[in-house]
């Protein structure tokens, strides 16, 4: 039984990779016939609507995929009766989840379809690495993760990292246009992106909007630590990365709300601080020792 | 041209005012805290003495040079060091200094009423006016009552504010990261922390005597020690079949508190440790205790008892010494424990599963002196056989003997032992609580915008808004409120 969700798993996950991936190549036609178009009309009037139905493709691959994806992590974790949350397989699946559900939900209320592109590719080369290097055979959990407090820590925290990645893709588009701005005319095929103001405030909504979740996700972290392992704060090294994000968002939150950076400043903390919480995941996961290293990855 | 330059004197009193508003300015805040995030970054990468006092004994005994310069700098120990310490303190300094005026600020302009309307509405934002249509103040005035908005009524206008939330929990945030560093420091000056390994059916009385390891606050009374005694009852380790990985680990004790006359059963996880007030007590780790009976060679015993030994790997394979001080010459063996049995080519013997299902006991005995009478400290996992003979070699079973020319040695059985650690921290739920009311005050202070509202009615109604910090959404609402002032739906 448990062998068959497994399995259920694995196709699951196949198969929305497959969708990323259509969706990754409808985004980058949508991308690639809109210069076409401003070639053949005048050069500040483009026409959108050739390539509305690509985009929508694109959109509904990408939901597609996700909505397979969320089954597949599902079925993970039904083959072992738990959370699918035991290791760095099931944490880069349920990521990349996050990722583009963090990149959906925002597009409802924010055209930044344009995004769609780096989201596909990036949820694409995560669940790439993921099934080719990440992936161990489901496995119940060891005594120290038996805990409500995984679902609560670890979902809250990967949430929070979906959301500061979205923002951290948001801040980097901002950089290269604004570099691509102050040598003249936006190129034609960037010119339907959002202004530089709408991209500066937008990361800073994201960032704002998750910094609590992520103080809560440390905090319910330290809690479980305390009943795990006999104390709330040990420095081990997760402990300290995660430390060094939330004061690396804390730092940009003020200096945007208190001294008022705005733009290329505040956009290169945003990267800063997102490229922490990247760094702990990838490097203190594989490469570094302490507590939160458990048997494989 | 020499003249004299009057350079007002700034003194001493000067020199500190000066001091104090540069550390309680906003930039230096961010500068400390930035300072902060990069000096916790090198206690991440090298190993450090209290999470791994191997590693660093590897880096003393690798490279001893560099290790002695680096712990000059304390680099082993990043989070106690001074350089840490005076970032930190530096910052929440500053944070103080930064947060006590707000407070009192923030609590005077609470109570204020807002400022009065400005004259000229048309110059502010979110302006729009037309003519009177009716009680348009009677219904602005009520329409602010239900959204709460704290009202300044002069002169047939209305300049409301709301928002005050907004830093109300931006100063609960701060005042409450004060909370949890004194709950942080309430637990390393008042707090202790011991090990003790238990065979199953042993005794623990908490007293400072019985552990193994202790560790305490400068401030720690051993009267503050909680009277309690425990006796390990039962033990249980259940491991997945195919990977040896454990799944479950459950360690039921006896306990008694107070004057230990009464004792109940209680059972302890790795998830849910015994907990007594502000210490608890949890479960970090277990192993096998051999069970050996030495004789010397006319068949007195010279030792009896279990000798805990300490797991090399996850299937258990442990190593320990079995001491015999009193014995002349003095014996002592090097062992090591396999709980499931199995010869490898390579390893010789090893362990394939962590339960006892197949035990072997491997031991070298050695004569000679055993160095315990030098007053250097030993490991009692590991034996000096430097001032030793080795006499034999010998693989037992449970109820095998193995006999050499000085005397004999029985491996009557195992127990299994836990090492319990028991932790009194009397400032977590300081901590905790500081915790809690930092999220509740980001959240107040990150999802509340600060705004007024004004409206005018003379001939014509004006109405304008201001939002601190041009946060949106502004717009939506006085839409809304100038749509209540004209009735429409």
């Amino acid at each position: 039984m448990s062998r068959t969700w497994a399995y259920l798993s694995n196709y699951l996950v196949y198969s929305s990779m497959a969708l990323y991936a259509l969706s990754f190549i409808a985004h980058a036609v949508e991308t690639a016939w809109a210069v076409r178009v401003t070639t053949e009309d005048s050069k500040k009037n483009m026409d959108y609507k050739r390539t509305e139905k690509v985009a929508r493709i694109a959109t509904a691959m990408m939901i597609l995929g996700f909505v397979l994806l969320f089954a597949g992590v599902v079925a993970r974790g039904l083959s072992a009766s738990r959370v699918p949350w035991g290791n760095m397989y099931e944490f880069s699946i349920t990521g990349a989840l996050a990722f583009s559900g963090a990149y959906l939900a925002a597009l409802r209320k924010h055209n930044i379809r344009w995004l769609g592109l780096l989201v596909s590719i990036a949820v694409l080369l995560t669940l790439g690495t993921a099934v080719a290097v990440l992936y161990r055979p489901s496995a119940p959990l060891v005594p120290a993760l038996k805990s409500t407090w995984l679902v609560v820590h670890v979902s809250t925290a990967i949430i929070s990292g979906g959301v500061f990645l979205l923002a951290n893709a948001i801040a980097a588009a901002y950089l290269y246009l604004d570099r691509m701005e102050t040598r003249g005319e936006r190129k034609a095929w960037a010119k339907r992106l959002p202004s530089l103001e709408d991209l500066d405030q937008l990361s800073y909504r994201l960032v704002a909007f998750v910094f609590p979740l992520w103080t809560f996700s440390v905090i319910a972290g330290a809690i479980w630590a305390e009943s795990a392992w006999g104390r709330y704060w040990g420095w081990d090294p997760k402990e300290t990365w995660a430390f060094i994000t939330w004061v690396a968002y804390a730092a940009y939150l003020h200096a945007r709300v208190t001294v008022g950076w705005r733009g290329r400043k505040a956009a290169w903390l945003c990267l800063f601080a997102g490229s922490t919480f990247l760094f702990n995941y990838v490097y203190v996961n594989i490469w570094g020792t302490g507590k939160h290293t458990y048997s494989g990855l | 041209m020499s003249q004299e330059i009057e350079v007002p004197e700034l003194g001493s009193v000067g020199l500190l005012r000066y001091g104090w508003r540069q550390l309680t300015s906003m930039r230096t805040a961010l500068i400390l805290l930035l300072l902060l995030g990069v000096a916790s970054i090198p206690g991440s990468l090298i190993p450090q003495r209290t999470q791994n006092p191997i590693r660093v004994g590897e880096y003393f005994k690798n490279s001893p040079e560099l290790a002695k310069w680096m712990d000059q700098f304390f680099l082993f120990d990043v989070y106690g060091s001074p350089w840490f310490s005076a970032i930190y303190i530096l910052l929440f300094i500053s944070l103080i200094g930064c947060v006590l005026p707000r407070t009192i600020e923030h609590f005077q302009a609470a109570r204020a009423l807002p400022p009065a309307t400005p004259k000229n509405l048309d110059r502010m934002e979110h302006h729009t006016s037309w003519s009177v249509q009716g009680d348009e103040l009677e219904l602005a005035r009520a329409w602010f009552k239900s959204k709460r908005f704290r009202v300044l009524e002069k002169d047939g206008s209305i300049s409301a504010e709301k928002g005050f939330t907004r830093e109300t929990g931006n100063l609960f945030f701060h005042l409450a990261l004060i909370l949890v560093l004194l709950g942080i420091s309430f637990s390393s000056l008042f707090g202790m922390r011991g090990m003790a390994i238990l065979n199953v059916g042993e005794r623990f009385v908490n007293t400072t005597t019985s552990y193994d390891s202790l560790n305490y606050g400068k401030l720690f009374n051993e009267k503050n020690l909680p009277d309690f005694a425990l006796t390990v009852d039962k033990f249980v380790a259940k491991y997945n079949l195919v990977t040896s990985s454990p799944e479950d680990y459950t360690l039921d004790v006896k306990f008694a508190k107070g004057d230990l006359t009464q004792s109940e059963l209680r059972t302890i996880k790795v998830n849910s440790p015994l907990k007594l007030g502000n210490t608890s007590i949890y479960l970090q780790a277990n192993g096998y205790s051999p069970v050996v009976t030495v004789r010397d060679s006319k068949g007195n015993v010279a030792m009896q008892g279990p000798v805990p030994f300490l797991p090399q790997d996850s299937n258990l394979r442990s190593i320990g010494a079995i001491k015999v001080p009193d014995a002349d010459p003095q014996i002592g063996f090097v062992g090591s424990f396999v709980p499931t049995y199995a010869r490898s080519g390579a390893e010789g013997a090893v362990s394939v599963f962590p339960e006892a299902l197949d035990p072997r006991l491997l031991l070298a005995a050695w004569i000679g002196d055993l160095g315990l009478d030098g007053g250097v400290p030993q490991s009692v996992y590991r034996m000096d056989t430097s001032k030793m003979t080795q006499v034999g070699l010998k693989s037992l079973k449970p109820g095998e003997t193995f006999v050499y020319p000085q005397g004999s040695i029985t491996f009557e059985g195992y127990f299994q032992w836990v090492n319990l650690e028991i932790v009194h921290d009397p400032g977590k739920n300081f901590a905790l609580l500081g915790g809690i009311v930092a999220i509740l005050g980001l959240l107040a202070s990150l999802f509340t915008r600060r705004r007024r509202i004004w409206i005018r009615v003379g001939k014509t109604v004006e109405v304008a808004g201001l939002a601190k910090n041009a946060a949106p959404g502004l717009d939506v609402e006085i839409a809304e409120f100038v749509a209540k002032l004209k009735g429409e739906k």
